[in-house]
Formats: C-alpha cells, sequence, structure tokens
C-alpha cells in the first residue's frame, strides 16, 4: 500500500490496489487493440490521485509498464499537460483561476489575500504540508468568477470571507481532495 | 507524373511529391530552406515554418489560390499547382519573420560554438535576417545536460526541430530523449538523469541543425573550417561504414555520416565509426569530400577547384585538383 | 419568452437522471432515427438544419459530416469535443453539468449517422467531476438499451467513453484533441490528411462540440427544415452564450441567433445591463481569441446598423471594424477596465497555453508578453506598440494550427481600437507603474485633460 499523504515520506510500494487495477483493466480496454497508449492522461490521474498528489519519477516508470510503452514517452506527456503535479503538493491544493474574465472580477486580490494568509506564494506549500498555491489559466467558470479549483470541484464567487471559511474547514485532517464542501 | 511551376520553372515530379522536393528537383535559389524536415526521417517537418510558400494556384482543376501560406515540405504538389517563393514579397516578408523567431531566444554564440561554419541558421540568418535584433527581452536559457559521455546537449541553442527524436525513434532502438514541457518551455531532454547509449544514438549530433548536439569527441578541438574533409570508408559490421573524417595534416578529428547538398546524411553511420575509429590507418580515404559553395569551409581554400553543374547541383561542386 | 430547444427543461427537477429526462420527451430522436431513418437521412436534416459548429469555427456541420471518408474500410469515429477552454467560454459546462442526456442521445444520433461504434467525449481535465455525471448517464442510458448493442432491435451497436484531458487548451484544436485521445503530447498535426480522412487512430474521423452535437437532438426532433426557420439568415437556430465581465446577470444563456445585441446584454431576461453605476467600455463577443470590439462599434456597425447576435452581423466589418460570434464566450468590460491589462492578461494565456511546436507561435507569444508586460507595468516606449503589432501580424496565418491566430488578434486588435490607452501607459509610466491591483482607469478622460 502506498503511504499516507505525507511530503517526503519515501513511497514504500508503487503499485495500484486490486481494485485499482481492474479500473486500469477497463480502461484500456476502451480502446482497440494496441491502442493501449491512449490510456495514459485517464491513468496518470488515476495514479496522481493514488499516489500522494504528484507524479514521481518511479509512478511514471509504473505507468509506463503498465502501458507498455517507454519512460520518456510518460514523461513527455506528463510534463505537456498543467494538471500532471512533478513536484510534491500538500494536501489541499487550491488552484486560482488567473485570467481575463476571473482578472475582472478580483482573481488577483483574492490570491494576494490567500498568499498573505496562509504565509506562502503561488507555487509554494505551506510548512506543514496543507496547503499548496497554484494559479491556473481559464478554467471555464467565466460568469461565476473568481474562483479556484479545490480537488474535484470548482469553488466561485470567492470572496475574502469565503476564502477564510474554505481554509479553516478544508485545512482540517478529515479534508477529502474527492469531497464537495458546501462553503 | 504531374506539373508544377515554381518561381516560374516547370517541372514534372511524381504524384505525391512535395512543393520542397519538387523545388529540390528544379534545384538552385527557389529551394526554400528547411531547419526541421529531414527526407530520411518520416514525420519530420511542417513546424519551422521556413520554408513557407506561397500556393498561387493551387491545381489545373481548381486554380483558387491557397488563403494561407503553406509548409512547403509538407505540403504534397497538385497537377497544375503554382507556387512562388522567392519570387513572393509576403514569403519573403514571412520567412524573414520566422528568421526572428527563431533568433530572439538564440544564445547566439557562434564564437563559442562547434557548429559555428557549419550551422543552419546561422545560414539561414545569414541569408534571411535582418543585422539588428528587436528583442530586449531576457533570452531564454537552460542548463546543460548531460545524456552520456559522447554527445553534448546544449539546449539553449536548440530550435526545436524534434529531428532528434525522429532518429531516436527510428534509426536507434531505444529512445530515451524526448520533447518535455511545452510551449516557449519546451526542452529536449531525458527528464531523468539518462544516458543516451546505443550503436546509431550519435546520428543525433548529425541531424542537428544548429549547435544543441555536438559531438564530445571533437568539442573544442578545432573551427570546422580548419579541418579537411575526406570520404573514407571502412569495413564496419554494424553500419555501411562510408563517411566523411575530418582531417588536420594526418591526424583524424572527427568523423561524421555523408551529407548530401542539403546537408542530410546520406547514410547513417554507427558509433563505432563515428567516435572510436580516429586513426588514419583505421580508415581508407578515398578523396576530399565535396564542399558547399557558400559554406565557410570553403573560404580560400575550395573556390579554384569548384565545378558547379548548373542547375541541378548549383551551389555544389566536386573538387577535382587540389 | 424566446424559444429554447436546449435547455428546454433545464428547470425540471431531477433533469440529470434517466428517467425525468425520458418522461419529458427524451430519446425520442434516438427513437426516431434509428427505427425510421437511414444514417445519411439522419446527415441530410443536419445539412437542411443550416447547423454550423458552435465550437467557434462555425463551420457548416451537415458538410464537415459529408467529407468523413465512408469508401475505407477502416473503423469510423465520431469524437465530442469537450476541451472547452476559451476565456470567457463556459457553455458546454453548463449543459454537461445540467442536463448530460441531451448529450448522449445527440452523440448517439450522430455516432450513428457517422457509423461510428465507439466514440469518445474528450473532455477537459478540470471537469472532474463532470467525468461523473456523464459517466452516469452513460451507465443509465446503456441499463435502458440506448447504448451497447443491437440499440432498439435496430442492429446498431455503440459504446461511449469519457476521455479526461490533462490540462491544456491546445487540445481544443481537433487534431491536437486526436494527438492528446492516442496519449501523446498534445501537438496539432500538419494538415493535410484532414481528420475526416484520417484521424484518431488513422481512421475517418468527425470532432464536433458538445453544443453542435446536442443540437442535433432537436434538429431530428422537429425536422432540418422547422429548426432553420429559426434564427436569421445563415445563422440557423440557436445558440447558448456564456456571458460574463462587469455585468449584472452573468450565466448561460440560450439565445435564438439573430437576438440585438443590445436586447442581449441590457434586458433582464439575459444579461441585465452593466453593472450599476458603470458603463460599457468593451466587448469581447465570441471568447478570448475574438476581436474586441468598443461599445460604440459594438452596439452598431461603423454603418450605424444595428449589430445582432449571429455570424454575419458580429463579423460585419471584417477585421477592421466587426469581430466573430466565436464560440459565444460573451465577455463585457464597463469603463474601469484597463485594455493593456486585458491584453497582456489574454497574451499570457495564449503564451501559456502555446504547444511550442512551431517557431512563430512558440516564440511570439512569449515575445508579446513581455512587451505587454513591460507596457502594462509602464516601462514601454512608443516603438513597442507597432512592434506588438508586427509581431501579430508575422505570426498571424503562419502557424500550423490557429492558436497563433488566437493570440494575434486580440493583440492586433486591441490595439486598433484602444491604441491612445498603450500610447497612455508609455506617457505617464508612473500611474501605471503603481501597484497591480490598482489598476483601473478612465484613460481617454485623463488623456484628453493633459492634452487641454
Amino acid at each position: 500500500m502506498p503511504t499516507a499523504n505525507t511530503m517526503g515520506t519515501v513511497q514504500s510500494e508503487i503499485k495500484f490496489s486490486e481494485e485499482k487495477l481492474k479500473k486500469v483493466q477497463e480502461i484500456i480496454s476502451r480502446y482497440p487493440e494496441g491502442r493501449q497508449k491512449s490510456a495514459l492522461l485517464p491513468i496518470l490521474h488515476l495514479a496522481q490521485r493514488e499516489f500522494d498528489g504528484w507524479l514521481s519519477v518511479p509512478v511514471m516508470d509504473y505507468v509506463a509498464s503498465l502501458l507498455n510503452i517507454k519512460p520518456i514517452e510518460v514523461y513527455e506527456v506528463a510534463t505537456f499537460y498543467t494538471m500532471f503535479n512533478l513536484k510534491p503538493v500538500g494536501k489541499c491544493l487550491i488552484e486560482f483561476c488567473r485570467t481575463g474574465p476571473c482578472m475582472h472580477n478580483r482573481a488577483d486580490q483574492i490570491i494576494d489575500y490567500t498568499e498573505k494568509k496562509l504565509g506562502i506564494k503561488v507555487g509554494e506549500t505551506t510548512p506543514d504540508n496543507k496547503f499548496s498555491l497554484k494559479a491556473v489559466e481559464c478554467l471555464g467558470a467565466c460568469g461565476y468568477a473568481p474562483m479556484a479549483q479545490i480537488g474535484k470541484f470548482y469553488y466561485e464567487h470567492l470572496t475574502e470571507e469565503k476564502m477564510d471559511k474554505i481554509i479553516t474547514r478544508l485545512g482540517q485532517e478529515d479534508f477529502n481532495p474527492d469531497n464537495k464542501y458546501e462553503i | 507524373m504531374i506539373k508544377v511551376t515554381i518561381d516560374g520553372v516547370e517541372t514534372e515530379v511524381e504524384p505525391g511529391t512535395t512543393i520542397l522536393n519538387a523545388a529540390r528537383q528544379i534545384g538552385g535559389d527557389l529551394v526554400p530552406p528547411a531547419m526541421c524536415y529531414y527526407s530520411k526521417l518520416k514525420g519530420s517537418g511542417g513546424k519551422c515554418r521556413t520554408c513557407l510558400v506561397k500556393v498561387a494556384a493551387g491545381s489545373a482543376k481548381d486554380p483558387r489560390p491557397m488563403p494561407k501560406l503553406v509548409a512547403s515540405c509538407s505540403t504534397p504538389v497538385q497537377d497544375g499547382m503554382v507556387v512562388q517563393n522567392i519570387t513572393s514579397p509576403e514569403v519573403l516578408e514571412a520567412r524573414k519573420g520566422v528568421v526572428e523567431f527563431l533568433l530572439i531566444n538564440h544564445p547566439l554564440d557562434c564564437p563559442i560554438c562547434d557548429q559555428a561554419g557549419e550551422c543552419h541558421l546561422q545560414d539561414l540568418a545569414f541569408e534571411h535576417g535582418s543585422a539588428k535584433t528587436r528583442y530586449e527581452e531576457e533570452r531564454r536559457s537552460f542548463d546543460k545536460i548531460d545524456i552520456g559521455s559522447k554527445i553534448q546537449l546544449h539546449m539553449t541553442r536548440c530550435i526545436l526541430c524534434y529531428r532528434c527524436v525522429f532518429t531516436a525513434n527510428q534509426i536507434t532502438n531505444e529512445r530515451v530523449h524526448g520533447v518535455l514541457n511545452r510551449g516557449d518551455a519546451a526542452e529536449i531532454g531525458t527528464y531523468i538523469e539518462n544516458v543516451i547509449e546505443n550503436d546509431f544514438s550519435g546520428n543525433v549530433i548529425d541531424v542537428c541543425p544548429v549547435g544543441a548536439l555536438t559531438d564530445k569527441t571533437f568539442r573544442f578541438k578545432s573551427r570546422v573550417w580548419f579541418v579537411k574533409p575526406m570520404y573514407a570508408h571502412r569495413n564496419c559490421d554494424k553500419c555501411c561504414g562510408k563517411t566523411t573524417i575530418w582531417m588536420k595534416g594526418d591526424e583524424v578529428f572527427r568523423v561524421t555520416g555523408r551529407k548530401d547538398q542539403y546537408g542530410e546524411v546520406e547514410d547513417f553511420i554507427c558509433n563505432d565509426c563515428r567516435f572510436e575509429k580516429k586513426l588514419t590507418s583505421d580508415w581508407t580515404v578515398e578523396g576530399p569530400a565535396p564542399i558547399q559553395k557558400n559554406s565557410v569551409q570553403a573560404q580560400n581554400k575550395y573556390l579554384q577547384g569548384i565545378k558547379v553543374d548548373a542547375p541541378k547541383n548549383i551551389g555544389y561542386g566536386n573538387i577535382s585538383d587540389r | 419568452m424566446a424559444r429554447k430547444l436546449l435547455l428546454e427543461n433545464i428547470n425540471v427537477p431531477g433533469i440529470k437522471s434517466f428517467d425525468v429526462y425520458r418522461a419529458n420527451g427524451g430519446y425520442r430522436s434516438v427513437e426516431k432515427a434509428l427505427k425510421t431513418m437511414s444514417p445519411d437521412d439522419v446527415m441530410e436534416e443536419v445539412k437542411k438544419s443550416g447547423l454550423r459548429g458552435r465550437g467557434g469555427a462555425g463551420f457548416p456541420t451537415g458538410m464537415k459530416w459529408s467529407f468523413l471518408d465512408r469508401k475505407s474500410d477502416k473503423p469510423r469515429y465520431l469524437v465530442c469535443n469537450a476541451d472547452e477552454s476559451e476565456p470567457g467560454t463556459f457553455k458546454d459546462r453548463f449543459l454537461m453539468e445540467y442536463i448530460p442526456h441531451i448529450l448522449i442521445e445527440g452523440l448517439i444520433v450522430s455516432s450513428y449517422s457517422l457509423g461510428s461504434n465507439s466514440t469518445y467525449i474528450y473532455i477537459r481535465g478540470e471537469y472532474r467531476w463532470i467525468v461523473d455525471i456523464l459517466e452516469n448517464a452513460i451507465a443509465e442510458a446503456k441499463h435502458n438499451g440506448f447504448l451497447g448493442k443491437n440499440i432498439l432491435g435496430s442492429g446498431y451497436d455503440l459504446e461511449i467513453y469519457v476521455q479526461p484531458g490533462g490540462g491544456a487548451y491546445i487540445c481544443g484544436e481537433e487534431t491536437a484533441l486526436i494527438e492528446s485521445l492516442e496519449g501523446k503530447r498534445g501537438n496539432p498535426r500538419m494538415k493535410p490528411p484532414f481528420p475526416a480522412i484520417s484521424g484518431l487512430y488513422n481512421c475517418p474521423t468527425v470532432v464536433n462540440n458538445v453544443e453542435t452535437l446536442a443540437t442535433v437532438v432537436p434538429i431530428i426532433n422537429m425536422g432540418g427544415d422547422e429548426y432553420a426557420k429559426i434564427g436569421v439568415g445563415r445563422s440557423t437556430g440557436t445558440k447558448l452564450i456564456s456571458a460574463c465581465g462587469h455585468m449584472n446577470k452573468p450565466g448561460v444563456y440560450e439565445i435564438e441567433l439573430g437576438l440585438p445585441v443590445d436586447e442581449f446584454l441590457n434586458s433582464d431576461e439575459y444579461c441585465g445591463g452593466i453593472r450599476a453605476g458603470h458603463t460599457l467600455k468593451a466587448v469581447v463577443p465570441g471568447g478570448s481569441s475574438v476581436p474586441i470590439l468598443p461599445a460604440e462599434l459594438f452596439y452598431k456597425t461603423k454603418e450605424g446598423v444595428a449589430r445582432l447576435m449571429s455570424y454575419e452581423s458580429l463579423s460585419e466589418g471584417g477585421f477592421a471594424s466587426g469581430s466573430m460570434l466565436g464560440s459565444g464566450g460573451f465577455i463585457a468590460m464597463d469603463e474601469t477596465t484597463c485594455i493593456v491589462r486585458n491584453l497582456w492578461n489574454f497574451t499570457r494565456f495564449y503564451h501559456h497555453e502555446s504547444c511550442g511546436q512551431c517557431s512563430p507561435c512558440r516564440e511570439g507569444t512569449g515575445w508579446m508578453e513581455k512587451v505587454l508586460h513591460r507596457l502594462e507595468h509602464g516601462h514601454g516606449s512608443m516603438s513597442d506598440i507597432d512592434l506588438l503589432v508586427d509581431i501579430a501580424k508575422k505570426i498571424e496565418g503562419n502557424t500550423i494550427c490557429p492558436l497563433g491566430d488566437a493570440a494575434a488578434w486580440p493583440v492586433a486588435s486591441h490595439i486598433r481600437h484602444f491604441r491612445e490607452e498603450f500610447e497612455y501607459h508609455v506617457k505617464f509610466p508612473e500611474k501605471v507603474a503603481h501597484s497591480p491591483f490598482a489598476h483601473s482607469a478612465d484613460y481617454k478622460r485623463e488623456l484628453n485633460t493633459v492634452l487641454q
């Protein structure tokens, strides 16, 4: 089993659970024979979720072995797409949109506020490994700006007060990135 | 055979021939420059945009012009197509723009670059660039990456032609390097520290149009115009054994594949021939290799002896008496 | 109330579920198509409808379908482009999130017409929760016999799969999308060959936007001719517009094409006007890549004709004084907006999203962003403004895919219509070099004061 969700801990064994391996096989079966490389993006997402929220080299090599492709083919793809974290991230990764419509609706101020509140800059992780901040480009929530993605869900119409609540609630031990938290 | 007219010169080519290759069949000044296309590498081309041309008439059947300039290396000729390259001011303007784009983040470190003198970007900039730069921002740079004992990767000079990636895919048995990241952060690399080692890996040096991949066994040993290229061969069980050896006196400074007038390797050679055979006794020397007339290597040295078989081999002669 | 075709039942409680969707007339088009129509009949209806691609390019859908190579013995594929990433655009998300079955229904009918037995929905990876919604809808449809083997006894088999992207705007370009779906970097392909001949796995492929495919449902239900009666001229039917920016009621609206822009922006049925106390300065009517229009050219063309929300009317005047309907990403900006900052932001986006494959886009987008960053922060010169125009010109039309154009158009149009603001940034660097957040200004007024 992979280790707990902590940064710096050695990932003891890089292997999907039986259940996840079944999922991997199901994903591969979606494509024609010999086109298993098509499963790369879905499986990288699965691996990132499973192995501490980021893609280490052993994780990427493991994915390469599952799909019977060369490791460089995985590195090329993982470095191309912005959703794949190639460095460890905190338990709660806050991804702020900063593009046009969000910028016109105070995104910069919200990012600035959050940076100050957490004492870290965008691209950094808090020392307690709870939060990481990332600035991203348009997430398709322009009418509900400013916004951030946290885990699976979007948090929209952000204000300073709302950020306070998010940080309090999502900073708790039981935070699960697959849950939707009503703020 | 189908007919195509390029800059007013009509020729007949096999169906499926690209505009660039049709132009090469005609030869001369109307051949568009190509920084990423490599006829021996499947899938190469289309990326650098230096070979853009104007299609003034799509075909005899549909003589409408194409709305945009097209990459001549990846656009097939149609019967009755009319193409403008150097006769189109629009093409020359666009090409000047492309050269400028290729140069803004290039370090322009020719004085310390091993490729100087045989660099396609240098030639391109000389022919199509402007003397001044409008770029005032900081230039992108990368750390040097070690990819083995024989090949130096100097990413800062790279123009991302992808040729070395195609070479590793198609000529070698295992590709460990590729294009990482994206946009102007894209780079050639191995991601993890990894060594490109296999019998044909050295060919990435020959296909690199700039000084991004250079031969460590030749690094800083000599300027290319101070060494004499000689055709030579040896019996090799891995490759054709037909090479160009670059000599100074009786010393072999480096070994490369033989290149045609467009700078493309005729036959890929193995690492043994390239890196290990540096004694004159390793080789049977055939004679001086042909030098392009416009090459800096020809300066003060070969001009007398060059015979030009116009128009097919313009700029490319045989040296008969030296 | 205007006619709604896609969002007609959006407010019916539980419309997300198969049962409610079906009870409200859902999946009728599948029954009609599979039981009473041939694949070519379906395509004919789509042709007659005049439907144009809703992803941004506006290419006639029926014609695109007709290009598909049906003679080859290779499998044929339909791929749904749900990689919605153009700033200002969030309509497909709304449709998939709240009424997913209309997309599944549209996909079944379209796949039947095109002969696709495996259809993929390539959705932007960030829409993670929508992947679940779509997979659930697919499972429900399958459970009810609308997917799988021998659908409704017709002998037609279809599976639909949802493929998440990895975070890359470029994958909205159809050949980059195909590359990504094959598990590669999202580098657009050289064309020709076009996907209709050689697309996914080198097989004949059609890639269509979410809204386009959902619209096939009402077209089959009402008939192509009826559908074509809605709208104006060659802009037939309804269109989802995602409205955002400085307005009272941002959101997703279904409009009949041909609606006056004034009504769309200012009536309470739609955007509800610009926020109180402010006035409209500029509009980007079709997603960040289309040319920006100053308020006066937005409401009326140069000739003084009131503009409509349609492909033709918004592009009236060409790039000199018009824009495009694009993807329907409608961004309204009031007088507090700094146009230079807006352009810098847009350009940063395209710089960030360039795949890096071809040199004009890879190098040009970064260059423009750096120059704009300097201008916005008070370190620019007058020659920078012309430099930007020239860089944009050298990118436009010279790249492998349209991202180069998408990056160049905003630069050209922002400077064309608001040049004095760029000049203001050069002339009064101390006024713009302040805190990055206090960047709003009515430059025109200030500039006039200084000049007097």
